[in-house]
């Protein structure tokens, strides 16, 4: 039976793309956030995961407000990229793992959790930043993917307790998949950050900090705080946390730190990275 | 949860894209969404006002996109991750977007971003 082998959340933001792309990992501007990945890269070179399960909020790239799903599941051979209009270079499409994600599929609707379901979907840097941070030296990097999107553009967001809950099923449903795979579930955005409205550059580093110790130890505290609350303590586009959230919940073991890092500024945002084992 | 019940939970200084929203700027979305096309692009900076003809757009958003009024395009159901898209065509950025919004040079819209560390 495949395991998932942890949870790796991380900050999506553009300008990290830029950043890599241009060499810009020992300036000084960025050497801390990069130097941030270091111990999660180590962890994932010792244990080689088979399968990747990203968790992402897709920013008007593969979606648009004529149909907008809650909760969509990739089922796609591979995983393009695609312009998003401001200047991020499209690379090589990502490889899927359509018989796993059919099973996820299947396991999600028998769990409740009635999913939009896409053959075809293009990723946006809310899933090729992380994979190019944990995965630096490959583009695209071997192992296999399934993208999970989450509404986070139009109001109502799905309730963080339900994001949570989507997370323990993709966990029972790995637990169910019978060939023996390791599995690792990425969670993608945060932290806190807004960048609309005369309230755009708020950051709140105490929520975070909170949002890191809930992640490990209970998460059911981060689950009780509706959308609107988190829009209110970590900013309209902070609310990715719930993205973290469902990759936390898909972690059915005993939970342990491997590592994080937290850093204000990257762009307008706190930048964070946060590394759970699950055994 | 309705619509109705989410825009009366005011949070200041943030417009949340709700369904009323969403209606009002539909159009206007719609727009921007089609900058994730380079040729799209150019077409729109060569004749701003006539390419927001084509998608129906009101006066009131039109000038709006031709202003680069950020916190005018909110008003008018503009959505921040489609917005980025008309912004990114004058090569503005986040933080040239967020010192705009506040008004704040953007050295000062740094500083702020940098005193919550």
């Amino acid at each position: 039976m495949a395991r998932i082998i942890g949870a790796l959340t991380s900050s999506h933001i553009p300008s990290i793309g830029n950043a890599i792309s241009n060499g810009k990992q020992q300036d000084a501007y960025w050497k801390r956030f990069f130097d941030g990945y270091q111990p999660v890269l180590q962890w994932l070179d010792a244990q080689q995961p088979d399968v990747a399960i990203v968790l992402y909020n897709d920013h008007g790239l593969n979606f648009f407000l004529n149909n907008l799903p809650t909760f969509a599941v990739g089922a796609a051979q591979e995983y393009i990229t695609k312009d998003e209009g401001w200047g991020l270079p499209v690379f090589p499409a990502y490889h899927g793992y359509p018989e796993m994600s059919w099973h996820l599929i299947e396991s999600l609707i028998e769990q409740e959790f009635d999913i939009a379901m896409c053959q075809e979907m293009a990723m946006d840097h809310a899933f090729i930043n992380p994979m190019r941070l944990f995965w630096p030296n490959e583009n695209p990097p071997k192992i296999k993917t399934i993208p999970v999107a989450i509404n986070t553009v139009q109001f109502p967001l799905p309730r963080p307790a339900r994001c949570f809950a989507l997370g323990k099923a993709i966990g029972h449903a790995v637990a169910s998949w019978p060939t023996d795979e390791k599995v690792v579930v990425i969670g993608t955005g945060g932290m806190s950050h807004q960048l609309d409205g005369e309230r755009a550059g708020f950051i709140n580093k105490k929520f975070d900090e909170m949002c890191m110790e809930a992640l490990l130890n209970d998460p059911e505290r981060l689950a009780r705080y509706s959308a609107l609350d988190l829009v209110r303590e970590a900013g309209a586009q902070g609310a990715e946390i719930i993205m973290w959230l469902a990759a936390r919940g898909a972690l059915l073991g005993n939970v342990s730190k491997i590592h994080s890092s937290y850093h204000i500024p990257i762009s307008n945002t706190a930048a964070g990275v946060l590394a759970m084992a699950n055994q | 949860m309705n619509a109705a019940t989410v825009s009366q939970q005011a949070i200041p200084g943030t417009y949340l894209f709700d369904g009323r929203m969403a209606m009002k700027g539909y159009n206007l979305n719609r727009m921007c969404y089609s900058f994730n096309s380079a040729d799209n692009r150019k077409k729109f900076k060569a004749f701003p006002e006539a390419y927001c003809h084509a998608y129906h757009l009101t006066r009131e958003q039109i000038h709006a996109v031709t202003d680069l009024d950020v916190l005018r395009l909110l008003q008018v159901g503009g959505n921040i991750y489609y917005l980025a898209k008309l912004t990114g065509i004058y090569g503005m950025t986040v933080q040239d977007l967020g010192a705009q919004q506040t008004g704040r040079s953007i050295d000062e819209f740094r500083a702020r971003l940098e005193s919550q560390a």
